[in-house]
């Protein structure tokens, strides 16, 4: 019964990562339809930028703030000068785009930085909380209430601000929303930066417990695409879902069956519910436009 | 930066033609970037810093080496190409390199038909054995590594072990080798879990070991992440049970990214390198160490791994036998193999026709973690 | 005009070909050939999967290593030479591409990526799991081809690496006029007009699933006969081969050469496959040039190198 327990806490934490990873998908896929595969470079900017700012002497939560703001202003750059020139290419030449830009800034931060890994301090200490018979580090409640956090965010942001609401008319029809008025330049340019900003915080929080290093970032990338795309891509709560289910699956399969085949339970599982359900848990079903 | 400056001006040379024909030319490939830049980035740093020594205290009898450095990515097909090209178009005389298994046996083959000596950075014990008649190799095998952890096991009775292995090359290889050797040593593996390269948690496979009745040690072969996160998820379990890690992770930075707290108690089986500062006067390795940690560290102001020291000893050996090979590759390849008692940081080498590692267990000392720093045991 | 311009593309790759090694300075040309003609094959593939029929893979090297261990693995336990495991090796891929691509050929866009990238990393995954068999990660010797050894005995003295010059040009001249072939064919037309929009295909009567699985499966079996004359030159090969960057290096460099045009997706292969060998002075710099290149590419020449500046080039003409 506790070994279970403890399946299920490993799985949840390991979930988290990857929901905050797919969450982060999420809105630049809601403003644009790219699925932005240098999102996995976020998270390891995210961490890279805390573990040497705060090498370098910045109290730790000084050193955060300025690698979510350092992570921001990449994304938008990302944006300003690798897709916004691209517009209306093939989904084929966006994936490229993505890719190259995410080799582009793991060349660079292994010349900024180093190819060690690296880790900084929890932030709540390292004692573990037990729980009926299992354990969890204070780590992982940071994560999984900073997934939690930035889910009932977006959430919020998507259904209740008028700007969320702009947000989703941008990608729906870009034209249209430039006729009643919304700014889409200015939406972009923010749905970049909000992105960008989740996947450091990502970064920021997962970093004490799966240490970081200039690559990182593909492993991550991967894990939260495939959890983006089974809770259906687009949709905060597909992400979280998708994400938590992602990583319960893995636990679930290195505790009762092969540890050496968990990452391939994971992957027929996510095959399986796309045979079912073409559009993902939560996706929604759209028609091609002839 | 500097790497890439010393590579252009010795690339510039071989383009511009103006390569004294008398420079010895060595070729050298290795995993710089890569999933494997671990190993490969101190063996590519440590490769430059000594031909630049050598050069600069006169070279091989009065002659330079020219050294030709290719970052093969840890990818064992562009290592396949960068040693072509090494022995086709740079012409070089001898190849070091192989900072994986992969890599290694792609280089191997075009070693073997151009005849050209070659010395391994990896592990496996197939770069030996069978003993291929141009290639030489550095590092300890795993076996070895699994022999000397189960020693130890056996001097404290220890019987029945659970097993925890990366499934990356190097941890997929030794765990092979563990569970090949271990009934040599009355060990019994009643566990054997593995993991991802880049997992984050640990937490599931370390309590099936643990609810494994009667396991009474932990083995983890791995090197990268994930024997850090397997000593702190151990210690997040609560599981007291000692534990063992691999030479993988024989390295300052594996405390750190463990944390002392978590790590104390630790074993694993480590080279001379890493115990430099502790190592008793009287042993014959301390000099070698003590001067390569100095160097390595005034020079890239980074802590010395045991991976660099393989490197350092591969270009030590290469040099001793080109002194008197010169610039013949199989006069270079038959002065290797007479090499006896070359005291390097990784061991003491004597090669042989049959023996193409030249080191025995006694090259691997048994050290644990304690308050953070390391200690001898034997 | 359609007719003469097939010939004309496979004439001047032929020509290419055959006058290149006339410059070879060393053996080593050889080799980074043959590297282009591989990946070339692999690539021809994948213009007519993503180029023709329009819809994506990030799986193919999973077929590429399939290709590669059936040389490995059926000489030492089936007894078969290694020329015919290359055909088992494409045949056993073409009956995987059937079945799974049934089912995930339904899916579009992204949900497609992702389900083809799932099955490559299953391929990878087995490979690197099943030690006793495919030597896990460090991977296994690969036999050579006996062919080498009869052209010998006839009088034939060929480097290893000019041998595998010749062998892969012709599999790969072979790969691109089968490839022409089929875009002149009605099926290869039926393939574009699919591309254009799927629902006006299905409206004019084209079996839409039948010709997506086609194109999936005959460019399998490009991948995995690119996989297997790899695994072949190199006497050895390791689960990188299926891995996902591997995937990702065949698309990108269908993509930067221009996907709609065989020739245009050979010369990206090209380019991608040069590109470390020149940039070996800068290594440290490889990663940041290669990034730069993909994007700037896609930005300026959105169809693909060769495409585009043909397309301007006309364009200065007229």
């Amino acid at each position: 019964m506790d070994a279970l327990l403890q399946f299920l806490l490993s799985g949840v934490t390991v979930g988290a990562v990857y929901a905050l990873v797919a969450l982060g998908f999420t809105i630049i896929y809601n403003a644009s339809d790219v699925v932005n595969f240098a999102q996995g470079e976020f998270v390891m900017l995210g961490g890279m930028i805390t573990v040497f700012t705060y090498q370098a002497g910045l109290p730790l939560p000084l050193a955060a703030v300025l690698a979510i703001a350092i992570t921001s202003l990449v994304g938008v750059a990302l944006n300003k000068l690798a897709l916004e020139p691209a517009r209306g290419a093939p989904v084929v030449s966006l994936i490229i785009i993505t890719i190259g830009a995410s080799i582009f800034i793991r060349g660079a931060a292994q010349l900024i930085f180093d190819k060690q890994l690296h880790r900084f301090p929890s932030f709540s200490g390292d004692q573990p909380i037990h729980i009926l018979g299992a354990t969890l580090v204070p780590q992982s409640l940071w994560v999984i209430g900073g997934a939690v956090l930035v889910f009932i965010g977006l959430w919020l942001f998507f259904t209740k601000t008028l700007t969320g609401k702009a947000v989703l008319a941008t990608a729906n029809n870009r034209l249209a929303a430039q006729l009643v008025g919304i700014n889409t330049g200015w939406i972009m340019t923010l749905s970049f930066a909000l992105s960008a900003a989740i996947g450091a915080l990502a970064g920021v929080l997962v970093t004490p417990i799966t240490l970081v290093g200039y690559d990182v970032g593909v492993g991550l990338a991967l894990k939260g695409f495939a959890a983006a795309m089974l809770g259906g891509m687009g949709n905060p709560k597909g992400a979280l879902v998708g994400g938590i289910a992602l990583g319960l699956l893995e636990a679930l399969t290195a505790g009762y069956l092969s540890s050496q085949y968990k990452d391939a339970v994971a992957f027929i599982v996510i095959l399986a519910v796309l045979f079912v359900m073409p559009q993902g848990l939560f996706g929604k079903s759209t028609t091609e436009r002839v | 930066m500097k790497l890439f400056m010393t590579t252009a001006v010795s690339a510039l040379t071989v383009l511009g033609g103006t390569a004294a024909m008398a420079d010895i030319k060595l070729g050298a490939s290795v995993s710089a970037s890569g999933p494997a830049a671990f190993l490969g980035d101190p063996e590519a740093k440590t490769i430059e810093m000594m031909v630049d020594q050598i050069n600069e205290e006169g070279g091989i009898n009065g002659e330079k080496i020219d050294l030709v450095l290719y970052d093969d990515g840890g990818d064992p097909n562009k290592a396949r190409t960068f040693a072509t090209r090494l022995v086709e178009d740079d012409e070089v005389v001898a190849i070091i390199g192989g900072s994986t298994t992969g890599t290694t046996m792609s280089i191997l083959s075009v070693a073997e038909d151009a005849e050209v000596p070659f010395i391994s950075l990896a592990g496996a014990i197939q770069i030996i054995d069978p003993v291929h008649k141009w290639v030489f190799k550095t590092p300890h095998t795993d076996r070895m590594a699994c022999e000397k952890i189960f020693s130890d096991m056996q001097k404290k009775g220890i019987t029945k072990i659970g097993m925890i292995s990366g499934t990356d090359g190097f941890g997929a290889s030794m765990q092979a080798q563990c569970k090949d050797v271990a009934p040599k040593y009355a060990i019994e593996i009643l566990s054997d879990e593995t993991y991802g390269p880049q997992d984050a948690d640990m937490t599931p496979q370390l309590t099936k070991i643990r609810n494994t009745q009667g396991v009474q040690a932990i083995l983890n072969p791995g090197f990268g992440q994930g024997p850090a996160i397997v000593t702190r998820n151990k210690a997040q379990l609560g599981i007291d049970l000692p534990l063992y890690e691999s030479h993988g992770v024989a390295s300052d930075g594996f405390i750190e990214l463990a944390g002392a707290a978590a790590a104390e108690g630790v074993r694993l089986p480590g080279t001379a390198l890493l115990v430099a500062s502790i190592l008793p006067e009287s042993d014959p390795q301390k000099p070698v160490v003590t001067a390569y940690k100095a160097a390595y560290e005034a020079k890239y102001g980074e802590t010395v791994s045991t991976f660099g020291g393989y490197a350092h000893d591969a270009v030590d050996l290469m040099s001793h036998a080109m002194k008197t090979g010169g610039n013949d590759p199989a006069a270079i390849r038959d002065a290797l193999e007479a090499t006896q008692g070359y005291v390097g940081t990784t061991g003491i080498y004597s090669f042989s026709p049959e023996d193409h590692l030249g080191l025995d267990l006694s090259a691997f000392k048994m050290l644990e973690i304690h308050d953070g720093g390391w200690t001898l045991i034997d | 005009m359609k007719l003469s311009s097939k010939w004309v593309q496979l004439a001047a790759l032929a020509v290419l070909v055959a006058v290149l090694p006339l410059f070879f300075p060393s053996g080593y040309y050889y080799r980074v050939g043959a590297l282009i003609f591989v990946n070339g094959l692999a690539v021809t593939g994948l213009v007519i999967l993503i180029g023709y029929a329009g819809q994506i893979s990030l799986g193919h090297a999973g077929f590429a290593g399939i290709g590669g261990y059936a040389c490995a693995l059926a000489p030492e336990h089936l007894g078969l030479p290694p020329s015919l495991s290359i055909l088992l090796g494409a045949a056993i891929s073409a009956l995987l591409a059937v079945l799974i691509g049934k089912p995930i050929l339904r899916l579009r866009g992204y949900y497609l990526a992702v389900a083809t990238l799932g099955f490559g990393i299953l391929v990878s995954m087995v490979l690197t799991n099943e030690r006793a068999l495919t030597g896990g990660p460090d991977g296994m010797a690969v036999q050579g081809l006996a062919l080498r050894k009869i052209l010998r005995g006839w009088g034939w003295r060929l480097s290893s690496g000019e041998f595998w010059y010749v062998m892969s040009a012709l599999a790969m001249l072979l790969g691109v006029w089968i490839a022409l072939n089929l875009f002149q064919s009605a099926t290869g037309r039926a393939m574009r007009a699919l591309h254009g929009s799927e629902v006006a295909a299905r409206t004019v009567g084209i079996d839409v699933a039948r010709l997506k699985l086609q194109a999936f499966v005959i460019s399998a079996v490009y991948a995995s006969v690119s996989g297997s004359l790899l695994a072949l030159q190199n006497k050895f090969v390791t689960p990188d081969i299926a891995g996902f960057m591997h995937s990702i290096e065949l698309v990108t460099m269908a993509v930067l050469g221009g996907v709609g045009s065989v020739v245009g997706a050979v010369t990206g292969g090209a380019i991608l496959t040069l590109l470390p060998q020149v940039l070996t002075v800068f290594a440290e710099y490889e990663q940041l040039v290669l990034g730069l290149v993909m994007i700037l590419v896609m930005i300026f020449l959105p169809r693909g190198l060769l495409p585009s500046i043909a397309a301007k080039m006309k364009g200065r003409g007229e």
